[in-house]
């Protein structure tokens, strides 16, 4: 077993790894803050990677140029979402707010399928595409190495607006204890708000870096829905370090599964790794 | 005459992470008694509560319940066994009328929906909720809850009933009304365990009071002495003290 | 009240009409489309209905019952053409293999709450779909026709006639519409009940709630099975996205869901709302009716659980 393919295989891994922490990141702090599954963060995520696409192939912008502004319109998608939506299911019985976000998916999943068929998009010729670099002797595609730091990085702004700022402490105290937040005066409704809004600023950001080296279509957001539910459900519930985790992980054991057994089958090991590790740990690998 | 044992505790011990929660405690029921059971806030009242009742597994100690053990089962075999509870936070069924509730319960001895129904209506009555048997929990009062709670209970033929602070909340005729329904139940057979913070409650209706501190057993006596001893004393008025 | 028998639904106002309705509805017009409507109806009330056990009663919202679509499907169609069993045999078997499976799924599964549940049947649908796609024994991603036999009622095959397969959807619909009436009035749908909205207090009051939440899959599984061997032999071909897609598990929460899941009317409501509206969105609308159908489905589907989060039968109550 070759050595190098290894340490590429582990490497690819690990930076899409660090991409499916970020759309988790945004994923597990909803559900741990409001208790809510959110099924459209897929589908936000789709959005932002056609923003993207659009703004590029429609008027030259380049992906890096118009993530400022994809995070911006991802935020305000979040926050909107929030106030029409969310807030009037937060208190009705468990299934009802599934129930909302599923149709919310549904709604923009086949919305953006009827707008713009169901065909796969890449944009070529941006500022990051084409581009390899060579690491330890391997090559990666300079794309994804950039995703993968971008990620990083926007990951840990979040942990650090989570754990370092007070905003972050309100948001932690609303999580913990809703009726005392209220008490203490916080503004729970704001912290929500704010905590669905920063949720699609993640995939906003997600989403303007991997165009670059992924191809959009209206169902991309189900796949990587599906794994950022799983990613976060293995990290457990709200927990960001835990989310982060098991991106990498995922990242790691998706891109293995693929070389090791067979492409098809990707996805696969993921879920059998789920269900495994789920079995042993019933709230996640750090959940509590 | 003396009345048979129906439980026993042996040298219970419940801990959580570094903490005995519950330490070595050991104690005693006869058939038809009704025991009081007090302690400050965190003496592990209701975790004792939770290891006999099987919803936790105590780490040592021994739990015999009409002479068969049961430490370590879980708690639907202990209810059938005879052994049941009301939780300290009321757990009605929220979507249920108040007669459904307490189906759930009658079903625990017949699988017949008719039977189930009459020995419904017969629990509703004996607890004073008959008039409001069609009523969603929701609309019902804390004090009828607390009556619903118990009459679950009571559906499922206990021979031991253990009450988690059944008269938190209530005003002073609820009260009343309550004890009279605790008295009811032990005049039909049925031995009680109750966890209490109203003294006047206590005070009347126990024979026996089992003090817990800290996890710990500190006394056990009748209810006047109960009120004398200084150990009691200090343990309530310790935690006073640091308030 | 406490009547459980099928004569006691039978009583009921109104029941003997619908039903009778519903059976002649096929008679007022020779058009094949709204006869295949009316056979989809009762397919997915059917499915629906079997998922309310579960997900409804019990409160386990599952995703992974396409799984159990797809095995009925696949044992009815597999076993015909491979051993030339009669797809009545079939759908025995599918149910009994879906069964297996749910007890097997049920045991490590069921230990797990609320959202891990739920995204552990995603994991279980997703797995599934993707083994049968890369198995051959079922001919994979190619899919598997029917073979072609000639119309029998032992063969459950017809090729023009819809009129067969709407009796047999009828019998099913009925079965299982009298079926989940009598879980509802009877120890187990109370104990259901009672798991859903406490576990806890289900405990303390004699419930082994692990055994009965297996119970209910299990059950569950097997009449979902049902339901897919019937579909196989009505479309006469199958292939995994057809029968074991996650959109699948997805549309049959949401028909539930939508008309009110832990009732025995709601999949019902939800169906006769959804299905026509689906079907015919899709004739419609053409080409590009590939999508707007479901783009309606989330438009109510919203709307509906922001203005009546008991679903549709909320319509129907008061509280």
């Amino acid at each position: 077993m070759d050595l190098t393919i290894l340490a590429q295989i582990l490497i690819s891994g690990l930076f899409m790894g660090m991409i499916f922490a970020l759309i988790a990141v945004g994923l597990t702090l909803i559900w741990g803050v409001m208790d809510i599954l959110n099924f459209a963060h897929g589908e936000f995520l789709m959005l932002a990677m056609f923003i993207s696409f659009w703004m590029f192939s429609l008027w030259s912008i380049d992906p890096l140029l118009s993530l400022p502004f994809n995070v911006v319109v991802l935020f305000a998608i979040g926050v909107g979402t929030y106030y029409l939506i969310i807030k009037r299911v937060l208190n009705a019985p468990g299934l009802t707010a599934l129930l909302a976000t599923f149709g919310l998916s549904i709604l923009i999943k086949n919305s953006a399928q009827f707008v713009w068929t169901p065909d796969f998009r890449q944009i070529q010729g941006a500022w990051l595409s084409d581009h390899t670099v060579e690491l330890f002797s391997l090559n990666f595609s300079v794309a994804e190495v950039f995703a993968a730091i971008g990620s990083g990085l926007i990951t840990y702004l979040v942990y650090y607006l989570i754990f370092k700022t007070k905003t972050g402490r309100a948001i932690r105290a609303s999580a913990l204890d809703r009726q005392t937040a209220l008490l203490m005066g916080i503004h729970i409704d704001r912290i929500y708000a704010f905590t669905f809004g920063l949720g699609g600023a993640c995939v906003g950001v997600a989403g303007s870096l991997m165009i670059n080296f992924y191809y959009v279509f209206p169902g991309v957001g189900s796949l990587f829905g599906i794994l950022a539910f799983v990613t976060v459900a293995l990290g457990g519930f709200g927990n960001i370090t835990g989310a982060f985790w098991a991106g990498i992980l995922i990242g790691i054991v998706e891109t293995a599964g693929g070389v090791f057994i067979a492409p098809a089958f990707k996805y696969t090991v993921v879920f059998i790794l789920y269900l495994i590790i789920l079995s042993f740990r019933p709230k996640g690998l750090f959940g509590w | 005459m003396r009345r048979m044992e129906l439980l026993r505790v042996e040298n219970l011990t419940m801990r959580f992470g570094s903490l005995a929660a519950v330490d070595d405690v050991s104690l005693s029921v006869q058939q038809g008694e009704i025991v009081g059971l007090i302690g400050p806030n965190g003496a592990g009242k209701t975790t004792l509560f939770n290891c006999l009742t099987g919803f936790l597994t105590p780490h040592r100690g021994s739990i015999r319940f009409n002479g068969q053990e049961i430490r370590g089962l879980r708690p639907n075999r202990i209810c059938k066994l005879g052994l049941a509870r009301t939780f300290q936070i009321v757990q009605v069924f929220k979507e249920m009328t108040a007669w459904q509730n307490v189906m759930v319960g009658a079903f625990c001895r017949t699988s017949d929906s008719i039977r189930a129904y009459q020995e419904t209506l017969r629990i509703l009555e004996f607890t004073g909720l008959y008039e409001k048997k069609d009523a969603w929990v929701g609309n019902l009062t804390i004090a009828d809850q607390k009556r619903l709670e118990i009459s679950k209970a009571l559906a499922t033929q206990p021979r031991l009933l253990m009450l988690d602070e059944a008269m938190a909340g209530l005003n002073a005729t609820e009260t009343q009304e309550a004890i009279g329904l605790i008295q009811r139940i032990r005049d039909r057979g049925i031995t009680l365990i109750i966890v209490e913070h109203v003294m006047e409650v206590i005070m009347s209706i126990c024979e026996r009071v089992v003090v817990l501190d800290s996890g710990r057993k500190i006394a056990e006596d009748s209810p006047d002495q109960i009120v004398k001893n200084p150990r009691v004393i200090q343990a309530y008025l310790g935690v006073a003290s640091h308030a | 009240m406490m009547d459980a028998s099928v004569w006691a639904l039978l009583k009921k106002p109104g029941v003997l009409i619908i039903l009778g309705i519903l059976f002649l509805l096929p008679f007022l017009s020779e058009n094949l489309h709204f006869r295949h409507v009316l056979i989809m109806f009762m397919l997915f009330a059917s499915l629906s209905q079997a998922w309310n056990l579960i997900g409804g009663f019990a409160g386990q919202v599952s995703f992974g019952h396409s799984t159990f679509f797809g095995i009925g499907a696949y044992a009815a169609l597999v076993l015909l053409k491979k051993y030339g069993i009669s797809p009545w045999g079939g759908m025995l078997i599918g149910g009994g293999i879906a069964a297996l499976v749910a007890i097997a799924i049920g045991f490590p599964v069921f230990r797990l709450k609320g959202h891990y549940f739920a995204i552990s049947t995603f994991a279980v649908a997703e797995i599934m779909e993707r083994l049968f796609m890369n198995w051959d024994y079922v001919e994979g991603a190619i899919g598997l026709p029917a073979p072609v036999l000639e119309e029998k009622f032992i063969h459950f095959m017809w090729y023009k006639d819809k009129m067969p397969y709407f009796y047999i959807g009828f019998v099913l619909f009925v079965l299982i519409l009298f079926l989940a009436h009598r879980i509802d009035r009877s120890r187990l749908g109370y104990y259901l009940r009672a798991i859903k909205q406490s576990p806890d207090a289900a405990e303390g009051l004699g419930i082994d709630t692990t055994r009965y939440k297996m119970i209910a899959m299990v059950l569950s599984a097997f009449l979902t099975a049902l339901c897919g061997s019937f579909y196989a032999q009505y479309i006469l071909y199958i292939d995994p996205p057809s029968v074991l897609s996650l959109d699948i598990s997805i549309k049959i929460v949401l028909v539930t869901v939508l008309g009110g899941a832990g009732t025995v009317l709601g999949p019902y409501l939800g169906s006769a709302i959804l299905i026509p509206l689906s079907e015919y969105s899709r004739i419609l609308l053409g080409g590009t009716g590939k999508g707007v159908d479901l783009i309606l489905f989330g438009a109510l589907i919203l709307v509906i659980s922001v203005y009546q989060p008991q679903g549709l039968i909320g319509f129907f109550r008061k509280k």
